[in-house]
C-alpha cells in the first residue's frame, strides 16, 4: 500500500509538467501566436486522432511488425554476438570497433540505401531496425557478463562447474538487469527505427501515413501519428518493465528486503 | 582415519615464492584452523588444495586419493557468502548436487532435511536477499557440506559478521559440527576463533608462507561454552602470540 501510494507521488510533478506544457501549446494556437497550419492546437490533434483512430491503427499494425520482428532478431542477434564476444577475447577486439562504428551511421543516411537494396516490402524496414536495436542489448549483455563477481565464479570453479555452468548460473544472471535496461532502449528505438524506414518508401505503415498526410498539409494528422508512436513506444518500454519483473523475481524479493532493514 | 593430507606443497607467482613446502593433514571429523596474518599465503594455499590452482610441487590427497589440480573434489566456503541472488535458498544449498548432474527434484530433496539442522527452516523459497547475516553464512556453510566428500575449506567465513552474531554462530557451528559428517579446515587471522572453534592449530608465517607450528587445543569440543573466559583459554592465546612474534 505505501509503496503504491509513493510510486503515485514520485509521478505527480512529471504529470503536472506535462500538464503545463499541453497548456501552453493549447494558449500559444488559441491566441492565434502561431498559424494553426503550423502547429494545430491539442484539441485538434485529438480530434484528428479520434477521427482517424481506424486508418492509424491499420498502419500501425505493419509498422508493430515490422518492428517486433526487428527487435526479435536484434536480441538474438545480440545474443549471440555478446556471448561469443565475451567467450574470447581475440572476437571482442576485432569486433568492438565495428560495433561502435556502426552506431555512429545515422539511421537516417543508410535507410534509402536499404530500399535501394531490398525493394519496399519489410526486409529493409526489419533490417533498419535490426540496426537500431542490436546495439543498446549487445552493449548491456556484454556489460552484464563482465560485471559478474569473479568471486561466485572462483566459487563455481571449485565446486567443479565447467564453462556452460558458470554461464548458466552466474554470468547469464548477472547479465540480465543490464540486458532488460538495453531492451527497454532498444524497444522505443524499434518504433521509430521502423517509421523512419517507411518515410522512404513502401506501401503501408506509420511511416508512409506521415508522408501522405504531410503532402496534404494535414498537420494535426500528423501529429495523431506522433502520439500514437510516443504511446506505442511507452507501452513497449512498460512491456519490458513487466517481463523483467516476471522473469526477475528476486529482484523484487531484494527491493523487499532493502525496505524492510532500512 | 586421514581426511586429507598436502604434501610439501609449493606456489610462485611471477618468480615470487608465495608458499613454501607446506605439508599439514586433516583427521576425518577434525577440526583444523590455519591461523595466520594477511598476506601469509593462507588463501593461496586453499586454492591450491581446493584444485582451483595446480602446485608447483607437492600433492594433495583426500582420503588417500591424489586429487591435486582437480576442482569440485574438496568444498570450499569464501568469507564472503557468495550465494547466488537469483536462486531460491534451497537451489542454492543444492547448487553443488546440481553441478554434479543430479536432478533439481532429487537435489532439493537431499537438502531439505538438513535446513532445520543448519536454522533455515521455512526459508526454503525465500531469495537470498530476505536472509539476515548470519542465515546467509548458515545456507553457504549448508551448500558447502552438501558439496564435500567429507571434507570442506572454510576461508574467514564468519569474519564479516557482527561481534554478537559471530559469538552466536560459533557456538552453532560447534554444535552443527557434532552433528555431521564434516572435516574442515579453517583460514582465520582471530586468534580467539581459532583456539575456541579448532582441535587443531597450525601457525602459519610469511614471506614466503611456512608452517611454524602446530597446536593441539586439548579440550572437548563439546565442553567449549564460555571456554574463552578461562586461564587454558588464555594460556594457549600466549602460546600462539609467542610462536607468531618469534617468527
Amino acid at each position: 500500500m505505501k509503496e503504491r501510494s509513493e510510486n503515485i507521488t514520485s509521478k505527480v510533478p512529471a504529470l503536472i509538467a506535462l500538464a503545463l506544457i499541453l497548456f501552453f501549446w493549447w494558449a500559444l494556437c488559441a491566441s492565434g501566436a502561431v498559424p494553426s497550419y503550423m502547429l494545430p492546437s491539442p484539441v485538434d490533434v485529438v480530434r484528428a486522432f479520434i477521427d482517424d483512430f481506424p486508418n492509424l491503427m491499420y498502419h500501425a499494425r505493419t509498422s508493430l511488425q515490422e518492428a517486433a520482428y526487428g527487435l526479435l532478431i536484434g536480441i538474438g542477434l545480440a545474443f549471440v554476438i555478446a556471448t561469443v564476444m565475451d567467450r574470447f577475447r581475440l572476437l571482442d577486439q576485432a569486433l568492438t570497433p565495428i560495433l561502435v562504428i556502426t552506431q555512429t551511421i545515422p539511421t537516417i543516411a543508410i535507410a534509402p540505401l536499404l530500399v535501394l537494396w531490398m525493394g519496399f516490402g519489410m526486409a529493409p524496414k526489419i533490417t533498419l531496425v535490426v540496426i537500431t536495436t542490436f546495439f543498446p542489448i549487445a552493449v548491456g549483455l556484454l556489460e552484464g557478463y563482465r560485471s559478474a563477481d569473479p568471486d561466485e565464479i572462483s566459487l563455481m570453479r571449485a565446486m567443479g562447474a565447467g564453462r556452460p555452468q558458470i554461464f548458466r548460473y552466474v554470468k547469464f544472471p548477472s547479465a540480465l538487469p543490464h540486458f532488460f535496461s538495453g531492451l527497454r532502449i532498444s524497444a522505443s528505438y524499434a518504433v521509430v527505427g521502423a517509421v523512419i524506414a517507411e518515410w522512404l518508401g513502401g506501401f503501408e505503415g506509420l511511416g508512409v501515413y506521415m508522408t501522405r498526410v504531410k503532402k496534404a498539409y494535414a498537420f494535426d494528422r500528423m501529429f495523431a501519428v506522433i502520439i500514437l508512436i510516443v504511446i506505442v513506444s511507452l507501452l513497449l518500454m512498460r512491456m519490458v518493465d513487466l517481463i523483467r519483473m516476471v522473469s526477475m523475481p528476486w529482484e523484487r524479493a531484494g527491493r523487499n528486503a532493502d525496505r524492510k532493514h532500512s | 582415519m586421514e581426511a586429507l593430507r598436502t604434501q610439501q606443497i609449493t606456489r610462485s607467482f611471477s618468480g615470487r615464492v608465495i608458499i613454501e613446502d607446506i605439508s599439514i593433514h586433516l583427521r576425518d571429523h577434525e577440526l583444523v584452523s590455519l591461523l595466520g596474518v594477511s598476506g601469509a599465503g593462507k588463501t593461496t594455499l586453499f586454492n591450491v588444495i581446493s584444485g582451483i590452482l595446480p602446485p608447483d610441487s607437492g600433492q594433495v590427497l583426500l582420503h588417500g586419493e591424489d586429487v591435486t589440480g582437480s576442482p569440485g573434489k574438496i568444498s570450499y566456503m569464501l568469507q564472503k557468502d557468495l550465494l547466488l541472488e537469483h536462486m531460491k535458498v534451497i537451489d542454492n544449498v543444492s547448487l553443488p548436487l546440481r553441478l554434479k548432474g543430479i536432478s533439481k527434484k532429487d537435489a532439493r530433496a537431499k537438502a531439505k532435511p538438513l535446513l532445520e539442522a543448519f536454522g533455515l527452516e521455512g526459508t526454503q523459497d525465500s531469495y537470498p536477499s530476505a536472509l539476515s547475516g548470519g542465515m546467509r553464512q548458515r545456507a553457504a556453510l549448508l551448500r558447502t557440506y552438501l558439496g564435500s566428500q567429507g571434507v570442506a575449506l572454510l576461508d574467514e567465513p564468519f569474519s564479516a559478521l557482527d561481534t554478537i552474531t559471530k559469538g552466536q554462530i560459533h557456538s552453532w557451528y560447534l554444535d552443527i559440527m557434532e552433528k555431521i559428517d564434516l572435516s574442515t579446515l579453517f583460514i582465520t587471522h582471530d586468534i580467539d576463533e581459532a583456539i575456541l572453534l579448532s582441535d587443531r592449530i597450525y601457525i602459519m608465517t610469511g614471506k614466503p608462507g611456512r608452517i611454524r607450528d602446530e597446536l593441539v587445543i586439548d579440550r572437548p569440543r563439546s565442553d567449549r561454552k564460555e571456554f574463552n573466559l578461562t586461564e587454558e583459554f588464555l594460556s594457549y592465546k600466549k602460546e600462539v602470540l609467542k610462536v607468531m612474534g618469534n617468527r
